[in-house]
């Protein structure tokens, strides 16, 4: 990607930057670069990011909740997985200490979890999850007049104009994914994985579950396993990327590719002016799973483009030191723009 | 703004000449483990969290560093880092280079990006290694020197 300029009106509303936080110091790190919110979860199946030895237990969430207090911020809780039909109580129980903890937002996508802290919480101010997978105004509409959402976070299956029509005609905040690693995108609907292990990210909070994830040096490269099912093959010095169905190449009519999506990370600096202009009102950047030095150095980068931008929208360019430092930490180290500037629907 | 190149203020670390590192290969593993494991106990253990160390606890790690041709064998047992025996089945193998090994000891790097790039391997239990891995992302950094420019 290279520097480029754009026009855009003047004094567009400046987007809060949300950024990921898998620990206290990632928390920590997200704030003292710039983060004005971040995003965390629960050590359990309630959120998506459902990793052995990642996430805030109850004591951590308290003190990372005054840490960004004390600092003009805000956490925001991901409770983004739908519920167990045979035990919504974890789900139901995740509300209830969010409440508690008094947590600035709860970001959710099941119509049950919503509907508890709706009906127990009234207090508690909702986001709704991309895993919800809202797509229309009418849509979002519709979790608002049911569940009273104040912001609908977008699925990243939507291009530029479509997320414009959204923003123009939406009565809650919309927020947009900025940065991070994408997956398949059918947000809230992908049971890909269940296929080879039989749990998902919007079930069990993971897409490919470690116990399930082997690696094997072999003659050919480096093979990954997928609780048996060969996901990929790797020559010896060839990039890797995450263990996930989607992200595999197989063989397809003789052909060996990426049958569904290539590993790559969302960057969309460059598209800044034209979203700021359109008001949304927060960007995502993707990565609970990540350290904390991805936290800090890719807040960092999109603290100051942000910044940047809000003084001069109309002079903006993407910095070059901006674009390397983001790909330094970029899956597989190249940068798309995702479905924002598919030419297809 | 400025942003942290971690490797622009890298240690100058150049790897033994091949002879050597040959050498080093051949010497036996329990020196150097027993001095990684007097150094873990004194940085890591005491912050290590409970529920963390008892996850860890029992299982045998190897650490190759690459570049220098060492490799060392470690386990968590009794509530204390040891060195392991330089045979049998390991839960866990991780092979980096001194640079990348130092980089996240600092706390500047991420083990994705190193895995990504193939700067980092690692075989065996992913789970096991996954669980260590972000238990020390939370702990932060072991080593504060030399610290990169802010």
């Amino acid at each position: 990607m290279s520097a480029s300029t754009h026009a855009a009106s003047p004094s567009p509303r400046k987007p809060r930057l949300v950024c990921p936080a898998g620990s206290l110091r990632a928390l920590t790190l997200a704030i003292d670069a710039g983060a004005d919110a971040v995003y965390m979860g629960l050590k359990d199946a309630t959120n998506a990011r459902n990793f052995a030895g990642l996430n805030f237990d109850l004591a951590q969430a308290r003190e990372g909740i005054a840490y960004a207090r004390s600092r003009g911020r805000e956490v925001l809780m991901a409770l983004n997985t739908f519920a167990d039909a045979r035990a919504p109580e974890r789900w139901f129980a995740a509300v209830d200490a969010a409440a508690e903890l008094g947590i600035d937002a709860l970001i959710c996508a099941d119509t049950a979890v919503l509907a508890h802290a709706r009906d127990h919480h009234p207090q508690l101010r909702l986001h709704l999850s991309v895993q919800a997978s809202a797509t229309t105004r009418e849509a979002i509409e519709f979790y608002r007049e049911r569940y009273g959402i104040r912001r609908a976070v977008l699925p990243r299956v939507l291009t530029l104009s479509q997320v414009e029509q959204v923003c123009r005609h939406s009565t809650v905040e919309i927020e947009v994914f900025g940065f991070g690693s994408l997956c398949v995108m059918v947000e809230g609907r992908c049971a890909l994985s269940s296929y080879a292990t039989g749990q998902s990210p919007n079930t069990a909070g993971v897409c490919s579950p470690p116990s399930a994830v082997r690696w094997e040096d072999g003659a050919g490269g480096v093979s990954a396993r997928l609780n048996g099912v060969l996901i990929d093959r790797y020559a010896p010095d060839e990039p890797r990327g995450y263990p996930t169905l989607c992200k595999g190449r197989f063989d397809v009519d003789g052909t060996r590719d990426y049958a569904l999506e290539e590993p790559t990370s969302l960057n969309t600096l460059s598209l800044l002016p034209q979203l700021m202009d359109m008001g949304i009102a927060a960007i995502k950047i993707e990565g609970r799973q990540r350290s904390p030095a991805y936290v800090e150095q890719v807040t960092r980068v999109w603290r100051a483009a942000i910044d940047d931008c809000a003084a001069q929208p109309s002079r903006f360019a993407v910095q070059p030191e901006w674009t390397a430092a983001l790909g330094r930490w970029a899956e597989g180290q190249q940068h798309t723009l995702g479905a924002y500037d598919r030419p297809w629907r | 703004m400025t942003t942290a190149s971690p490797t622009s203020s890298l240690p100058a670390l150049p790897p033994p000449p091949a002879a050597l590192r040959r050498l080093i290969t051949r010497l036996p593993i329990q020196p150097p483990s027993l001095l990684l494991a007097a150094a873990l106990n004194r940085t890591l253990r005491p912050r290590l969290p409970v529920d963390a160390a008892a996850a860890l606890a029992g299982h045998t790690v190897e650490i190759e560093v690459r570049d220098f041709g060492v490799r060392l064998r470690l386990a968590l047992r009794d509530g204390r880092f040891r060195s392991a025996p330089d045979h049998g089945p390991v839960t866990l193998r991780i092979a980096a280079d001194a640079a990348s090994y130092l980089r996240l000891l600092r706390g500047d790097e991420d083990a994705d990006r190193l895995f990504f790039e193939r700067a980092l391997v690692m075989e065996g239990d992913t789970e096991y290694g996954l669980l260590l891995k972000n238990t020390l992302d939370a702990i932060g950094p072991l080593l504060h020197w030399p610290s990169p420019p802010r």
